[in-house]
């Protein structure tokens, strides 16, 4: 079973009204030193067998029709999930 | 004449919106979300609400509902088709309305009478107005911010498809206090307000006849009945 990771943004130029009401509420919890937050999406897609060229293009496509509106929303990220993690893990050596 | 009106997984309004087709001297007919076809209406009205708790956006996941399919074709050919809240959210998701709603500028849900400008009443929605009449009606939404580019902005100005503006302060921080749009031909139009609120006196918002006295909004059920009779 393979995993796909995609992750969708407010597009730069559009007010997000919850990442600021979460701004509004750091400060008041002791972590004052965050100046702005943006709140997006992760969306995980599970397939049977592993993620291939054509499973990332798919899921490329379903992130660009269904998973984000194009007005208001860019798609920062489309990867395989456990090859990311594999990568990390191999890059910091980190096999705890 | 028939006029249909879509009930989704989460639609609140459309008994509402049944009322209004009747008082106008329509005939409602029901619609639902699973229907492959139209039933031989004559318009349809797509209602507020939260269609699917608006998962993943508001009327993202209603736009592909099987009743959309005939749906979206019909409005190409000049159905008339007109979305209300949630209703202009789905219009926006199926690409038959520029734009998109997002969270309310002011970080809550907002519930006033809302007085609007009707722009074009060119439309088969508003021809029963007089341009620039100004009418009150319910506004009540949590996603009511409308959003587009300014090239997209331009255009709807230009082309004359602003069909509703906000009277007054900006309620939910839409770009210039746009409250409802058309399509180029103008027998699609969406708006955020509730006209089918303010449809029968006693029931409505408060008007100069007296508290709850307003109906304004029966005039874009009306229309569209003028638009059908010709």
């Amino acid at each position: 079973m393979g995993r796909v990771v995609v992750e969708v943004m407010p597009k730069p130029e559009i007010l997000d009204p919850q990442g600021k009401a979460v701004a509004g509420a750091l400060p008041r919890l002791g972590f004052g030193q965050f100046t702005s937050v943006r709140q997006g999406k992760r969306f995980e897609l599970e397939v049977d067998g592993e993620v291939t060229a054509e499973v990332l293009e798919a899921a490329a496509q379903a992130a660009a029709t269904v998973l984000s509106n194009p007005v208001i929303e860019d798609v920062v990220r489309v990867a395989d999930i456990e090859a990311d993690a594999a990568a990390t893990v191999a890059s910091t050596g980190n096999l705890a | 004449m028939r006029v249909g009106v879509v009930t989704f997984p989460g639609t609140l309004d459309d008994r509402d919106a049944r009322r209004a087709v009747r008082l106008a001297g329509g005939e409602p007919v029901s619609l639902w979300h699973a229907d492959a076809e139209l039933h031989d209406v004559d318009a349809v009205v797509l209602p507020g609400g939260f269609s699917y708790g608006d998962y993943l956006r508001a009327g993202a996941i209603a736009r592909f509902a099987p009743v959309m399919e005939p749906l979206v074709d019909a409005a190409r050919g000049g159905l008339p088709v007109l979305g209300i809240c949630n209703g202009f959210q789905i219009l926006t998701e199926a690409h038959l309305l520029p734009g998109s709603m997002i969270k309310n500028e002011v970080r809550t849900f907002v519930c006033r009478e809302q007085e609007l400008t009707v722009e074009n009443v060119d439309t088969a929605w508003t021809r029963a107005f007089r341009a620039g009449q100004r009418i009150t009606v319910p506004l009540k939404n949590q996603d009511g911010q409308f959003v587009a580019d300014d090239r997209t902005l331009d255009m709807l100005e230009g082309e004359g498809r602003v069909v509703f503006r906000y009277e007054g302060a900006d309620p939910n921080g839409s770009r210039r206090r746009i409250a409802g749009i058309s399509n180029e031909a103008g027998n699609v139009v969406g708006l955020m307000p509730h006209p089918e609120h303010a449809v029968e006196p006693g029931y409505g918002p408060d008007s100069a006849e007296g508290p709850r006295r307003g109906a304004d909004g029966l005039g874009l059920f009306t229309s569209v009945l003028q638009t059908l009779v010709g």
